[in-house]
């Protein structure tokens, strides 16, 4: 197997007496989407977190490409390809939809210091944008302000601003919350068509989501890895089934 | 259509300022030459701090601390003899960016409250250096002898020659501060109040571009505070009390945060309701107080906003 | 050495009569996530209402009891008509709100008791020295609000810490919605503590009376100092708030006693004559930066939130 895109070793993290990260050792190989599911609680988001640099664990390393990130603030690590969605969208909801975009493409084009020209009318910011908002299938709502799309519409906008920023490494955080059977769907569709294009590490409640696109799966429960593997492995696994999947997705 | 609308209110505004100096002095009222330089000092002021807090959402509560750097510049400067008034406004936009690059450095690690509970901290420090300064006249404070000496460009002791120069630096930094907002710099200055979080996750390293907005805004307020000092031809401490930071604040939101025009508006509002109302009554600040109490608990965007007839909330993400 | 004692008294002095300001803002910072410039107001209300009382009446108890009972009323007034829209907003709206409310109040005490300072003089009882080191007598009443500050510092930690009433603003100050949703009533919970908050103001006034002037406009200066205080210690911490106000009182009182003296040894009298004062003016503020360079959240910074 090629070397590991992201790597964790025996990381750990605890807020007072409540263990939240207990000693995750995670592997992500390059190209593959890696899901995590588990029952809430089980510490997901907060691995997120520690793997997107906004909280600092309190042992443990994380590699990313081979170089240790542990200690990188959140900002570096995104200059270095790591980008994250929220699993409480989190967008510019003042701004325009292909604003947000093009911010997200500001943001790995060079530095900010420009104060006279006019930005909105940059077309190396505005057309990278516009080629994503197509990808994510928002082309219509360019103009429309954030605040006003639907749910489902502004989770895929969130998906399109992480991807403007032309990521190494998707960290997605419940990109399906809070969407009916039609967005989902559409999202399965979207995040699929990235396959092999970007990594991704996944965490998901959507079984249906989850069986559907990833290569590998890892199941946490109270902030450890109980199981790892292929999803058929994952659906075979006694312990896992007991813990979180009961019969149904059997 | 709220662009021609905004249009017609911005040139009407201009251009009852650009005549009201004849049409005053014609009528005998140079009253109004000095009011309206005042409002429009103020302006500046107030355009300075909207920057930063309209746009970049940072509720600086000390700004006048910048306004009496840089009206102390002059004045102390003029203390020692020296009267150019290239060699003053430099020093006195030179300062009020060392300062605002300290005091910014030190506020900006924090945010909320505690940001404005600092910057009014740091502003009332600087008010409390100024009155402790004897030789500079303390809580008496300075004449200025004479104004600003730009030799036989301007002649800033002339109250009409004086309200031009002030006018036109002001639609200058009208100009300068729209292409500004509406830059990659002013972009990213607005992602910040709309969703700091969502900047620094997308990789913006949001503390110096923060820090280099507060210098900016606050070296703005700094040639203010040298124009003041040319009108007035007098500082002391009470230029950077508490409450002009206030009041500074108050105009911003009176005319409209977030609009760039509006403070303009705004400084005009609240200076002609101030002058009124201490006409009619010694005891006009406890009209004022509700009243100001009243427009923050009810007002939605100020009075541009009103004029424009704009009814969104406060702030426009594409002005 | 005496003359070090003295200062540190008086540091101690000024410290606790921040602590009560800074206490009451701190509280209702914590608790309602409320900014309240018009706090100074209510110190101001206590001192004029104490200053009138005693001046009529003669009796420093029953001016206590004024400045508490009239500082609690205007508390609730101002609660009432202003404060229950301000809780949903920005902090900016409830700045600018509550600085309306200060123009109004020093205009409003200005229009009572005219523009001229009011005189409170040292209540009998309390006049006069103690001999705390032979040969170095201190001021009865500055050792009296020493001795009360520390005592309602006390009363107030109990409170907090032993009490149901406390517990309940302990939990308030983490989890709002949780304290709600358990079926407490928050609203008087928000009386309460607003009322509690008035009414330390209103006795760290009352006790200035005899010490400072008592104008309008006196309750600012105190106001922003208090803001100083509850950075330095930590927004929500009482302790944060005692330790950070005695720290406070003590380098100002040594900063304005000493600076001018040291500076001198080394530099000439008239350049110190003005640096010392120049520069024992922005101590506090300097030991503020200095202390937020290298932790932001302040001493004792609130956990979780």
């Amino acid at each position: 197997m090629a070397e590991a895109l992201l790597e964790t070793r025996d990381l750990c993290k605890s807020f007072g007496g409540l263990v939240v990260t207990d000693a995750v050792s995670l592997l992500v190989a390059p190209g593959e989407i890696h899901a995590i599911i588990g029952p809430n609680g089980a510490g997901k988001t907060t691995l997120i977190a520690e793997l997107a640099g906004e909280l600092k664990p309190d042992s443990g390393s994380i590699r990313f490409a081979g170089a240790d990130i542990t200690r990188l603030a959140m900002a570096r690590r995104a200059a270095l390809g790591i980008a994250r969605s929220f699993q409480i969208t989190s967008i510019f909801r003042e701004f325009s939809v292909l604003d947000n975009v093009a911010m997200a493409v500001q943001a790995h084009a060079g530095h900010s210091f420009r104060f006279w020209r006019s930005a909105r009318r940059d077309a190396r910011l505005r057309d990278p944008a516009r080629q994503v908002l197509a990808q994510v299938g928002l082309a219509e709502r360019a103009e429309s302000r954030a605040a006003a799309l639907s749910h489902g519409e502004k989770r895929a906008l969130e998906i399109a601003m992480v991807l403007a920023t032309r990521p190494r490494l998707l960290l997605l955080d419940e990109p399906m919350a809070g969407m009916g059977p039609q967005d989902a769907a559409g999202m399965v569709r979207l995040l699929a068509a990235l396959k092999r294009q970007v990594t991704m590490v996944l965490v998901e409640h959507d079984m249906d989501a989850v069986f559907a696109l990833a290569d590998r799966i890892t199941v946490m429960v109270y902030g450890r890895i109980i199981a790892s593997g292929t999803p058929d492995a994952i659906r075979g696994d006694a312990e896992v089934r007991r813990a979180y999947l009961g019969e149904a997705a059997a | 259509m709220s662009v021609a609308r905004r249009s017609l209110v911005i040139g009407v505004s201009l251009a009852a300022l650009a005549i009201t100096p004849a049409i005053a002095l014609a009528a005998g009222e140079p009253f109004y030459v000095t009011l309206l330089t005042r409002i429009m000092i103020f302006a500046i002021a107030a355009l300075s701090l909207d920057l930063i807090l309209g746009y970049g959402g940072m509720v600086s509560f000390g700004h006048a601390a910048y306004l009496g750097i840089g009206a102390y510049a002059v004045g102390i400067l003029a203390f020692y003899g020296i009267t150019s008034g290239p060699l003053q406004f430099a020093v006195a936009i030179l300062a009020s960016a060392a300062a605002a690059a300290m005091i910014g450095a030190v506020s900006l690690r924090t945010s909320g409250v505690y940001f404005i509970m600092i910057t009014l901290a740091f502003a009332q420090m600087l008010y409390f250096l100024a009155e402790s300064l004897n030789i500079y006249g303390g809580d008496d404070g300075l004449n200025i002898a004479q104004p600003s000496d730009f030799g036989r460009l301007v002649d800033l002791g002339d109250p009409p020659t004086l309200y031009y120069v002030v006018l036109a630096v002001l639609l200058v930094l009208l100009l300068l501060s729209r292409q500004l907002i509406n830059s990659r710099f002013g972009l990213l200055v607005q992602g910040v109040k709309s969703n700091e979080r969502r900047m620094a996750a997308l990789g913006f390293p949001t503390f110096r571009y923060k820090l280099v907005a507060f210098i900016l805004s606050g070296t703005i307020c700094g040639l203010a505070g040298a124009l003041f000092a040319n009108l007035t031809l007098f500082c002391s401490p009470s230029i950077m009390h508490w409450t002009r930071s206030g009041e500074i604040m108050m105009m911003v939101i009176l005319g409209g945060m977030g609009s760039l025009f509006g403070p303009v508006l705004g400084a005009a509002l609240y200076l002609l309701l101030e002058t009124v109302l201490s006409g009619a009554t010694e005891h006009w600040q406890a009209i004022l107080g509700p009243l100001l109490v009243l427009v923050v608990l009810f007002s939605r965007s100020g009075f541009f906003g009103m004029l424009i007839g704009e009814r969104t909330a406060r702030g426009r993400a594409d002005g | 050495m005496t003359a070090v004692l003295e200062q540190l008294l008086n540091g101690a002095q000024f410290g606790v009569m921040l602590f009560l300001m800074a206490a009451g803002l701190t509280l209702i910072f914590g608790i309602m996530n409320l900014i309240n410039l018009a706090h100074g107001s209510l110190y101001m209300a206590g001192a004029y209402v104490a200053a009138a009382t005693f001046a009529a009446f003669g009796s420093f108890l029953l001016a206590l009891l004024a400045a508490l009972a009239a500082a609690v009323a205007l508390g609730a007034a101002i609660e009432i008509v202003v404060f229950r829209t301000l809780y949903d907003r920005e902090h900016l709206d409830q700045v600018l709100a509550t600085f309306g409310l200060i123009l109004f109040f020093n205009e409003l005490v200005r229009m009572i008791w005219g523009a001229t300072a009011l005189y409170m003089q040292v209540p009998a009882f309390l006049a006069g020295h103690v001999e705390l080191l032979s040969g170095s007598p201190y001021p009865t009443y500055r050792l009296a609000v020493i001795g009360a500050g520390l005592a309602v510092a006390l009363l107030l930690h109990l409170l907090i810490a032993r009490t149901r009433i406390g517990m309940l603003i302990r939990a308030g100050a983490s989890n709002r919605a949780m304290v709600d949703a358990l079926g407490v009533n928050v609203t008087l919970l928000y009386t309460l503590v607003f009322a509690l908050g008035a009414a330390l103001a209103a006795f760290a006034g009352a006790m200035a009376g005899p010490i400072f002037t008592v104008e309008s406009g006196m309750g600012e200066s105190v106001l922003i100092l208090a803001f100083v205080v509850i950075v330095i210690g930590g927004i929500g911490s009482l302790r944060g708030a005692f330790v950070a106000a005695l720290l406070v009182g003590i380098v100002d009182a040594m900063g304005r006693a000493f600076l001018r003296p040291l500076l001198a040894s080394f530099m000439s009298h008239a350049a110190a004559d003005n640096a010392g004062p120049a520069l024992a003016s922005m101590l506090i503020y300097i030991l503020m930066a200095a202390i937020l360079l290298i932790r932001p959240q302040g001493l004792f910074p609130p956990r979780g939130r």
